[in-house]
Order: structure tokens, then sequence, then C-alpha cells
């Protein structure tokens, strides 16, 4: 039997008892199912408004100054994270680490979901997405980074696709292989995109191999704190306890987790100090993020909320209270997108005549973002939150993986002190 | 130090002659008043393609037939921005775009003249950034005339190549459905048989030069090779080996 369908039953059984079980999700469930769909299709609906309707310089924020902006950097969050659960999914299901099996099935899926949310959201920024499709193939550049993002995110939702398939069929030498295949690919298009600002050596702030190599490193965070977060969740939908395996699985996806907080912490650190010594550009910059108008975004949201709290509480938690993690997890995603926001707008702030000293490029551009980016970003989000809560009624709960129904009963943080000597020991993280 | 006199004469007549000794000579004067002018790189003034193409005979630093290039005459410019106002007609440049600008600087504590006018435009440059972060070839180099097209059927919209841009010199034109740049007006006028640009032929100062660098005879070419004054280009720090000169005089 794969998941949620018996092998003896139809397709068309298959889907009534998928609806079936959507439909009785209770209120709260339904509830949010309802929002995330509405924001998905006020989202597009904007969207498509803003790029055929009214046109994009009137409805985005982005202008020639900054031509890339909210929407570049809600697809380079999706998409980040997307690879990062893909990494985080391969330590159990490919590379055979026995606590991170629980959550193998899971993260694919929504290292799927996410990828399919990022392309949503840059498709909805393309002023002619239709001529990407054309001439991605009839016209290459091989130099473009931006030809090879979507050469690689391409394949690598085919690969993930097909390793989710695989695993629902319980082929796990096809799914592996597909896995291995879509970490390559995963692994190559995230420093891929890190290389699209990268490579542009008129943005100083961006110029450099820093970029990809952080892109991987906040990757691996993201998929941790995506696998706990979407984890919790899933949980609490199916109203059944964390059980053992999960329990343990979340707590060794934690420690990696910290690990990973403290390694973006130095990149972070020594970013900043390196643009202190660093040209006209980047000094501009780091003034901007320390003290200037990105110095909330910065130290609040990005230093705060998305390392230093995040660490205190993966700290307090121990390895062993769910709670604290669950918490840490989202304030990672939710300050994660502020920096990658930084990121992208700060690359930009400084005039490319400032050093020209005239009247026109006197002063830093501003960027500020509208109602039609901020309702294609939440159609982005929208897609994944539907997506995954349609993805534990369908597949309820990736249960025969997990072993859930087992149930030993308690609240999530209970079940997850109590001692867990069958898995203990085995994995190093 | 005592150079070894030069005979400038002879080397614009014959530039594939110059020895390797005159050119280190040349290097040696330039390296004395190299500095940050302006905003932009100082190039040698003997040398100023030197230091911009790589060396070698005329045809290997100058690869397209015509290699168009624009030198910009800055202190002759008066702020009067006819030339943009002739480019957005020529080129149906709508108002919320530019193919080129005029910049102000004012210097108030400057002796004499207190504000001097900068034109900027597309640097046409021989390695342009767009051109290499463009997914799908829309933007190109011209193989002839070596000046960066657009193939506006095939923009996708994603403006990395405004971000890639060191000049500023792109935007997106939502009446041509794709981004929008400076190509020496080649559209309107040069494949027509023009010999000129808009924003040339309107400039009442004589400001911007246009011409085929390739060619020894040309304005340009004697205006980027001349000694007397120093030649300069914007942004050379990004190897983007720019197309617009700028000098004085």
């Amino acid at each position: 039997m794969t998941m949620g369908c018996p092998e003896n039953s139809s397709w068309k059984g298959c889907v009534q008892d998928a609806v079936r079980r959507v439909f009785s999700g209770g209120p709260v469930y339904l509830f949010f199912l309802g929002l995330f769909a509405v924001l998905l299709v006020a989202g597009i609906a904007a969207g498509i408004h803003s790029v055929y309707i009214v046109g994009s310089r009137h409805a985005y924020g982005s202008t020639r100054e900054i031509p890339l902006a909210m929407l570049i950097a809600t697809y380079t969050f999706f998409v980040i994270t997307s690879t990062g659960l893909c990494l985080v999914s391969s330590i159990g299901h490919i590379f055979g680490v026995e606590r991170f099996m629980p959550i193998a099935k899971r993260a694919v899926l929504l290292s799927v979901i996410t990828i399919m949310s990022g392309f949503l959201v840059i498709g909805l920024e393309l002023e002619n997405p239709l001529r990407l499709g054309i001439y991605l193939f009839l016209s290459p550049n091989f130099t473009s980074n931006i030809w090879w993002m979507g050469v690689l995110y391409s394949f690598e939702v085919v690969l993930l696709i097909l390793e989710f398939i695989f695993i629902l069929l319980d082929n796990h030498k096809a799914s592996v292989a597909a896995g291995l295949l879509g970490i390559l690919f995963g692994i190559a298009a995230i420093s891929n995109l890190g290389g699209v600002f990268a490579m542009l050596n008129g943005r100083e702030f961006w110029y450099g191999p820093y970029l990809p190599i952080f892109f991987i490193a906040s990757a691996l965070l993201m998929g941790c704190a995506a696998v706990i977060f979407f984890t919790v969740l899933a949980y609490r939908i199916q109203r059944e306890p964390l059980e053992s395996p999960m329990a343990d699985a979340l707590a060794a996806v934690g420690k990696l987790a910290g690990l990973m907080l403290a390694v973006i912490m130095f990149f972070t650190i020594w970013r900043m100090v390196a643009l202190a010594v660093g040209g006209t550009h980047e000094l501009l910059v780091r003034d901007a993020l320390v003290s200037g108008p990105f110095a909330f975004n910065f130290w609040v949201m990005e230093a705060g909320l998305g390392m230093i709290l995040p660490f205190a509480l993966v700290l307090w938690s121990a390895g062993k209270r769910i709670g604290p993690l669950f918490l840490a997890s989202a304030l990672v995603i939710f300050s994660s997108f502020f920096m990658r926001l930084d990121m992208v707008v700060a690359g930009q702030i400084v005039p490319m005549y400032w050093e020209l000293g005239v009247r026109e490029y006197a002063r830093l551009h501003e960027y500020s973002p509208t109602g039609h980016e901020i309702l294609v970003v939440l159609a982005g989000v929208g897609l994944t939150g539907a997506a995954f809560l349609l993805g534990e009624k369908v597949f309820q709960g990736f249960r025969e993986v997990e072993g859930a129904g087992s149930g030993s009963g308690g609240t999530p943080e209970d079940v997850a002190q109590e001692p867990r000597s069958a898995s203990k020991g085995k994995v190093d993280v | 130090m005592i150079f070894k006199s030069l005979d400038a004469e002879t080397m614009l007549k014959n530039p594939e002659k110059i020895s390797e000794m005159d050119r280190r000579e040349f290097l040696k004067i330039g390296l004395v008043i190299t500095g940050v002018f302006a905003g932009g790189s100082i190039l040698s003034v003997a040398s100023a393609a030197d230091k911009i193409f790589p060396n070698g005979s005329i045809a290997e630093k100058y690869p397209y037939r015509p290699h168009y290039c624009m030198v910009i005459r800055v202190d002759r410019c008066i702020g009067c921005r006819r030339c943009v106002e002739g480019c957005a007609a020529a080129n149906a440049v709508p108002s919320y775009g530019w193919r080129t600008l005029v910049l102000e600087k004012v210097v108030l504590q400057a002796v004499g003249q207190k504000r001097e006018f900068i034109p900027v435009l597309c640097n046409q440059c021989n390695n342009p950034p767009c051109v290499r972060a463009c997914p799908v070839t829309a933007t190109y180099k011209d193989k002839k005339t070596g000046i960066v097209m657009m193939d506006n059927q095939k923009c996708i919209g994603c403006k990395i190549c405004m971000a890639a841009c060191p000049y500023e010199a792109r935007y997106y034109n939502e009446e041509r459905g794709a981004v929008d740049k400076c190509d020496f007006c080649f559209e309107t006028s040069l494949s027509r048989g023009g010999k000129s640009t808009a924003c040339q032929a309107a400039c009442p100062a004589d400001v911007r030069v246009f011409g085929d660098l390739s060619d020894p005879q040309s304005r340009v070419y004697r205006l980027v090779h001349q000694l007397q004054q120093p030649v300069w280009v914007l942004k050379k720090d990004t190897d983007a080996k720019p197309n617009i000169f700028y000098t004085k005089g």
C-alpha cells in the first residue's frame, strides 16, 4: 500500500478518499486552507494585473535604479528553502543517517512545493515569461547565470517530483538515484543563484565568491527550519502527538540548525567586517545596514530575530524540547525573508554614478514595496501553505514511513523529552 | 629621468609600427598623471586606447569595422540637454526613460566655473556585463559594428541586464515590451546610411564626437590618441572596456 491509497483501490477511489479527508479536517484546518487559497488567488490576480494590465512600472516598486526588488528576494527565499529541504532530507534518505529518516518524505514534498512557489513568484515578476520558455532553448546564453538557473532548477524540480513519486511507490533505489541527482542539481542551482548576483562586477556589495557559498549555508539552515516548522504543524493538523522516531529526528535537525545558525552568524560578522574595509560602495552599504535605512531590518529582523534569538532558543531546547525549536524555526523562516530582501535591495542602493558627485545621483536610491508586490509575495506563501495543508491530508501525514498511529499520547513536548535510547547516539550532527 | 623623444605624428600615421620601447615610454608618461578625475580613471595621455583595449595591432585593438565610439568633450557642454531631447525624439524614448542623460556637478568651492556637465549613455562596452548576464541573448554585441544591440522579441523582461550595467544605461520600455538602450541610433540612422547620432547632431557645442575608432583619420581616433589632453573613461575598474571616452578641449 502507498500512502493514503490501498493497492487494490482505484485512482478515483483514492481521490475521493483524499477529498473526504481534506473536508473532514475540521474548522481550523479548513479556515487556513481557505485563507491560503484566497492569498494564492489574490496574489496571482495582482501579478497578472500588474504585468499585463497596468504595467509593472505602475504596480511594482522596482525601478530603473533598483530593478531587482522584493519579488526577486521572495524567489530566492523560496528556492533557497527548497534546496535546503532537499539537502536536509537527503541526510537520512540518501546518505542513510538513521535519525534523519523520518523527515524525508515530507521534506521532499515541501521541497517541490517551495520551488513551485518560487517559480510562481518569478513568473509574476518577469515581464514576458512565455518568451523565457521559448528562448531559453532556442537562444541560450551559456555565460548567463540566469540561463543556468533556469536549466538547473528545471532539472531539480523534475528530479524532486520523480524522487517523491518513487518514494510513494516504495521504489527505494529509484528514489535514491533521483534524490542524489536532485542534490547535485540543487547545490549547483543554489550556488549559481548566488552567482547571479556575485558575478555582477559593477555591484560591489554582491560581487565576489561570498554569496554562492553563503547561499548553500543559508539553504541548509532554511531546510532545517522548514522541516521542524512544518513537521510540528503537520502533527497538530493530524491531531497526533510527536512519536519517538520523529521527535528524535527533529531534535537532530535542531542540532544541525544550531550549527548552521552559528555558521550564518560568522558569515554575517565577517561580511560586515570586510565591508568596513571595502570601497566606497561597500562602506555606503554597510552604513545603510548598520545605521541607515536598513538598520531596523538588519539589527532586529536579521540579527535579532533571525540569528541571536533562534540560536538562544536552540541552545535552550538542549536538543530535546520541540517547543523552543519550533519557535526558533518560525523565527528563522520569517526573518530570512528580510535577509533576502536586504541582500537584494542593498546591493543596488548606491547609484552607479555616485563617484561623479553629480546632483542627480547625490542620494542613495530608495525602494518601498507596493501593495501589488506584497500580494504576489503572499501568493507564494498561499501556494506553500495550501499545498502543505492539502499534502498532509492527501498523503495522510506520511504515516507509513513515520509509523504514526502508534500514538503514545501526550503533547509533543512531553514526548520529545522522553528517553529515546533506540536511536540515540547514532547520529553526529 | 630622460624620456626618449617621441614622434607623435609618425605614431598616429602608423600606429601598428609603434615599438615596444615606445609603448613603455608612453606608459611611463601616463603613470605620471594617472589618477582619478571626475569619477573616471584617467588613462595614459598617449595610450588611452591601450589602457582600455588589449595591446596589439589596430585590428586587434579595434575588432569591429567600423568600430563605433564616442568622445565626449565635457568642458564644452553647456547643459542645454538638447542631446537628450534629440535622442528622445529620434528614438521614441518615453518620458519615464532615457537613453542618454546630462549629469550636473556643482562645486561651490571651485574657483571660476562652478558647474560641470557630464553626458552619459550606454558605453557600448567591448566586454559588456549586460550581454554576459542576459539568459536568452536578447542583448548582444553586434559582430560588425560592436554596438550593443537589443532583440526586443527575445527579451523576457528579467531586468538582470539593468542590474548588470555599470552605467545604469538601460530601462524597461513598456511600449517595446523589452529593455531599451542606446544603440548609437543604429536603428534610426546608421542602418539607413546616416553617419551621426541624434545626440551628436543636436549638440550646439560639438561636445559629442561620434565616429570610427578603427580609422586613424577619424576625429575620434585623433581625440583618443592625442597627447595634449587627458582622456578617461567611467567605471574602468569593471573591466567592461567601454567605448565612450571623455576628454577636454
